[in-house]
């Protein structure tokens, strides 16, 4: 890794080791941020596909801010923002930038290629076991239980990010209204979106004008 | 039908907002519902295998394709899903600083999580749906990994783990 010169080896640990520390180290000293090569992108997001189980986004902010240091917290926050409003995967949204930024579009290609590719790979290997037993009742059985579970999981971070809104109330029935839609109604996603989303973004604006107002 | 894997990831990738989790309901409907690629009991279980794997939530979406039509299904759904929202990506990054902060940006993002949260909801209670047939000790096991996941900050693979070993004792 290209290391900039001049940096202290105990802070380099403390930053690593504890999140809490790095954090109010980041307040207090200007970190140095350090503009990675094409094989540290593409390595970085490696990193973080690989070790990202039930998700990358925890382990990607790590990597990026903590541990390799390309982004101070602010900036990354500020592409992750952005990754959120667009369509797709925030986080793959998020790579995409982050590599842009550094090398332009084959910077864009690596950060991409590290995230997905150990990924595919591992999942191919499930996909060939799951092809060969899945049949086996035992296994058909695990595989319900997991589903089951994984099910539970996408509703409770459903749940968990609902509640972390703290949303106003025509927001809250903006959301529930989405999740009738589509589940019970069976309406399409493009309906939901364009029929929705422009209430939605328009009720948002109110409510930041009214607060700017104030 | 590779074509119609890549079309079919195509448009969910342009409309998923807030990530891709919250399109799990469509990709059911398109992929069981109207096209009856998978049945209820694979969509199910393949997401499960995604999710037990390391990596992006989105490659659950590889994993359809492969099953449908191979590795070419693999490759046009993965293609699918990823090129037009990282070329979008890739254009607006190139924006990203005249646009960090602007109030338009804030109102939309404001106006578009809570729909995400509400079309995450309706894909957990799909797959739950799918687990669900089969007896109320899943929905049980459901219930319990969402206050699990809601309520702590363990790690959710230990339900998944949970998922499993009751599924090898009740199955």
């Amino acid at each position: 890794m290209a290391q900039r010169p001049g940096l202290a080896k105990g802070a380099d640990r403390s930053l690593g080791a504890d999140g809490c520390k790095a954090d109010s180290m980041t307040e207090t000293v200007v970190p140095a941020t350090i503009v990675p090569t094409r094989t540290d992108l593409f390595l970085g997001y490696a990193k973080a596909g690989l070790f990202g189980f039930g998700g990358v986004a925890a382990w990607a902010r790590r990597i990026i801010v903590e541990e390799r240091r390309w982004l101070t917290e602010r900036e990354y926050a500020e592409v992750l923002g952005l990754g959120q409003v667009l369509p797709g995967p925030n986080v793959g949204n998020a790579a995409v930038m982050v590599g842009r930024r550094f090398h332009g579009f084959t910077g864009a290609l690596c950060t991409s290629a590290g995230l997905y590719i150990g990924p595919l790979c591992i999942l191919l290997l499930l996909a060939a076991f799951y092809e060969a037993y899945g049949q086996v009742p035992r296994i058909g059985a695990l595989m319900q239980g997991i589903a089951a579970a994984a099910a539970g999981m996408v509703i409770g971070t459903a749940i968990k990010m609902g509640s972390r809104l703290k949303a106003p109330p025509e927001m809250v029935a903006l959301g529930l209204l989405a999740a009738v839609a589509a589940f019970w109604w069976r309406v399409p996603l493009p309906l939901i979106i364009l029929g929705l989303g422009p209430i939605g973004i328009f009720c948002a604006y109110r409510r930041q004008s009214s607060v700017a107002a104030r | 039908m590779v074509w119609g894997l890549f079309v079919v990831f195509a448009t969910i990738s342009l409309i998923a907002v807030g990530g891709a989790t919250s399109s799990l309901n469509e990709i059911h409907r398109q992929l069981v519902e109207n096209r009856g690629w998978l049945d209820d009991r694979t969509f199910g279980q393949l997401f499960a295998l995604a999710q037990a794997a390391p990596g992006p939530n989105v490659l659950a979406v590889s994993l359809f394709g492969y099953w449908i039509a191979g590795l070419p299904g693999l490759a046009a759904s993965t293609a699918g899903m990823l090129l037009p929202a990282g070329t979008l990506a890739f254009v607006i990054g190139g924006l990203a600083q005249r646009l960090k902060g602007h109030p338009a940006l804030k109102a939309i993002n404001g106006g578009l999580v809570p729909l995400a949260v509400g079309l995450i909801l309706a894909g957990g209670i799909t797959i739950a749906e799918t687990a669900a047939v089969h007896g109320w000790g899943w929905i049980a096991m459901t219930v319990a990994s969402a206050a699990f996941v809601w309520r702590t900050n363990y790690s959710p693979l230990w339900m998944l783990a949970c998922g499993a070993v009751l599924g090898l004792i009740i199955g």
